[in-house]
């Protein structure tokens, strides 16, 4: 693993590729839970959690049974099966152990089951990291650093957002554009900033 | 007040006891317009005739776009500002002479209705509108915005900016370029209307920050990020970048002194400008020298836009009358 | 026909998505709609792509809806999320499938967008507001008119964008000395058409309420 295509990875989940700012993926939670920068960040938090972890999840299941069995259609039904297992058994145990913990991001973890960030990163590494069944090589550490990496900027493109979702707040915008058509706007123009970073080599 | 509530109600109210120092948002607007002015003259006289025109439409269509939000959504119309007229120009200095004219017609729509009225008018708006219309006319039709006429010419010829001759063709040393640092110092090379006269904006750069219109944090930290970053992981190793080039060349000065120091984007506290100036000197040195374009400071400054509000959150001034550490009450 | 959409999505979204959010703030009506819109916002590059995206996910709706209502006796009401996810995808799993032997042109464009039907709000939506509570023709009407409107909106959109990004609609061109601005083809016009229109959408509703 070098450290060429580390920074590749890295910059293009979080800048170029990024998953709600130019893939669409998680928007509806994007919107939803970005007016204030607090549980903006436990989301983001959240999310990075539950894509790193199902990403690895994931991968081993494609690789070890989806595969050998050459039952690879099934990639859908597996997939949201186990991220939705996965998601409500850590919830339980949160709740069980760390009420503190549970309260601070454990109640974003029931959105995060129908969030298409979780699935999108399980389906792509599922495409990009595999060739026809074959495994490429590095496969399973690109997998889990794709999945953070795209956790991390859900939560950057969130934090952003929250910060001037924020600012907004105490200004009067056109009463038609308040809220979510403006909210629309600015990850429209946010977009447009990251498309600074395309054509990125490092 | 546990006592005399009966007597308290004889407040007068009055205006309270401050000196206006007699400035006003028309009267700065004005005066960076004004002094933006030398650069644009330089640029008509580099690129010709075609820059005045694309500079007055820009203007004229950024003033009645204003005009006509402001009519349709029963607002004052408050064109007289200059905020609508500096946008106009600055969009105006940051095109190529030689676009179709629709373009500043079309930018300038962008820049007044989508970037600054759809937040709420003048001192609402996150992003600065001059830079985001030119990220959305760059990205929508690269081919104007990316030909450049050579200077003093006005058969159409069109020639590359330095910085794209170094990002493309690999040209390194500033000779083989063609061009002096004089050259670029005075402006004759190609590039935006406003950008390549380094001379004019500096005088009216310098005007500004005598008259305390702008702060020198953010312009400094800006263009010495950017100048030594180049230098440190210049192209044929450690330590052999051109700290002048990577200063004269591109946008730099013009986005430096008077988009990354707008009033409305930039951070309100002096650490801020300095954290926001370091950050886009840094943004603005990745995507020259990794990324797909060969300039970044318009990206660079619209990124660090996009973090103001957090940078305004967590940058904050010390409490007036505390030590560092220590409670007023603890006193 | 964007506030048909609206109105059918107004009407039945509000209650279900409320079970996944939990209180958090969706004043919005117009919310429903953008809920099941963001992930197909991403193929709405064509008009052409949003008639498929828009046919997939109708199909979709309709064997789901279908199957659940007629099974809704048999389900056990604690673990009916789980089992409406394993009959959706079952639906989408079919749709990949098909699509990838008869369409892998459009399967190619639509990409990893497909899978991704499974989540989308509007689907799980249907199915839990609807679908397990009432009559399979009720289910199948319904779903027919959620899909419906659901590949309109999208078609609208992608329309649009595909006019303004490229100067094309389903491919034939339409003005001759226009010049598309690409960046509606691109990810941040994706973002402003559906901003400004959701935005239209609300004006005409306020001026609606202003002149009762």
């Amino acid at each position: 693993m070098d450290i060429g295509k580390f920074m590749s990875i890295m910059i293009s989940m979080v800048f170029i590729n990024n998953f709600i700012l130019s893939k669409f993926l998680g928007l509806c939670s994007f919107i939803g839970v970005s007016k204030e920068t607090k549980p903006a960040v436990s989301m983001g938090l959240a999310v990075t959690f539950v894509t790193t972890m199902s990403s690895i999840i994931t991968w081993l299941i494609y690789r070890w049974l989806l595969i050998p069995f050459n039952v690879t259609y099934l990639r859908t039904i597996c997939f949201i099966l186990v991220i939705a297992s996965f998601v409500q058994f850590i919830e339980m145990v949160v709740r069980k152990t760390s009420p503190a913990l549970y309260k601070a991001f454990g109640i974003y973890l029931p959105l995060i089951t129908v969030n298409c960030a979780v699935l999108g990163v399980a389906v792509l590494n599922s495409e990009v990291f595999f060739d026809n069944g074959r495994v490429l090589p590095a496969s399973f550490w690109m997998s889990a650093l794709q999945g953070f990496f795209a956790g991390i900027g859900y939560l950057v493109a969130m934090l952003l957002m929250s910060g001037i979702r924020e600012r907004l707040e105490f200004i009067e915008v056109p009463r038609a554009l308040k809220d979510v058509p403006l909210a629309f706007i600015i990850a429209s123009l946010m977009s447009l900033a990251f498309m600074g970073f395309n054509g990125l080599k490092f | 007040m546990p006592n005399s509530p009966s007597k308290e109600s004889h407040f007068v109210v009055s205006a309270g006891a401050h000196i206006h120092s007699g400035e006003s948002v028309p009267k700065i607007m004005w005066t960076v317009f004004l002094a933006l002015l030398p650069a644009g003259a330089c640029g008509v006289i580099v690129f010709g005739f075609a820059a005045l025109k694309v500079m007055l439409i820009s203007v004229a269509s950024c003033l009645i776009t204003e005009a006509l939000i402001q009519k349709l959504s029963h607002k004052k119309i408050s064109i007289h500002d200059g905020s609508a007229a500096l946008t106009g120009l600055l969009l105006a200095y940051n095109l190529p002479s030689g676009v179709p004219l629709w373009i500043p017609v079309i930018g300038s729509i962008f820049a007044i209705a989508v970037c600054k009225q759809a937040f709420g008018g003048l001192g609402a708006n996150i992003f600065n509108p001059a830079l985001a219309a030119r990220a959305f006319l760059l990205v929508s039709w690269p081919k104007y915005m990316t030909s450049w006429p050579k200077p003093f010419n006005v058969d159409g010829v069109t020639s590359a900016t330095p910085l794209m001759m170094m990002k493309e063709a690999h040209v390194f040393n500033i000779s083989q370029m063609g061009v002096s640092y004089m050259d670029l110092f005075m402006g004759v090379r190609g590039g935006c209307i406003g950008e390549v006269c380094i001379f004019a904006l500096i005088i009216g750069a310098i005007y500004l920050l005598w008259k305390r219109y702008i702060w020198y944090q953010t312009p400094l930290a800006f263009i010495f990020t950017t100048g030594i970053l180049s230098w440190l992981f210049g192209a044929q190793g450690f330590m052999t970048g051109d700290f002048l080039f990577s200063i004269l060349s591109g946008g730099l000065i013009l986005g430096a002194f008077f988009m990354a120091t707008d009033y409305v984007t930039a951070p309100l506290t002096k650490r801020g400008r300095l954290v926001f100036g370091v950050a886009c000197g840094g943004l603005t040195f990745i995507i020259r020298k990794f990324g797909g374009y060969p300039e970044g400071v318009s990206y660079a400054i619209l990124m660090m836009n996009a973090a103001v509000p957090l940078i305004d959150r967590y940058v904050r001034p010390r409490r007036y009358g505390t030590q560092i550490g220590t409670d007023a009450r603890a006193k | 026909m964007y506030e048909i959409c609206a109105y059918l999505c107004n009407k039945y979204m509000g209650i279900l998505f409320k079970e996944f959010t939990k209180g958090i703030a969706m004043e919005n009506p117009i919310f429903g709609l953008v809920l099941g819109l963001c992930p197909a916002l991403a193929v709405s590059t064509s008009a052409a792509n949003g008639i498929g995206m828009g046919i997939a996910a109708t199909f979709v709706l309709l064997g789901s809806n279908i199957i659940i209502s007629a099974l809704r006796k048999f389900i056990p009401d604690e673990i009916r999320i789980p089992c409406f996810i394993v009959i959706i995808a079952t639906f989408v799993t079919i749709n990949e499938m098909v699509l990838k032997a008869y369409f892998p042109a459009l399967n190619q464009a639509l990409g990893i967008y497909v899978p991704l039907i499974v989540v989308n709000c509007i689907v799980l939506g249907r199915v839990e507001a609807f679908a397990s509570k009432r009559r399979v023709l009720d289910s199948l009407f319904d779903a027919l008119g959620m899909g419906v409107g659901f590949t309109i909106a999208l078609c609208f959109i992608a329309a649009l964008r595909e006019f303004l990004g490229a100067g094309k609609i389903l491919g034939i061109s339409l003005l001759s000395g226009f010049e598309p601005a690409a960046m509606f083809v691109l990810a941040p016009g994706a973002l402003l058409t559906l901003g400004l229109l959701i935005g239209l959408v609300n004006y005409w509703q306020f001026k609606k309420t202003d002149s009762k």
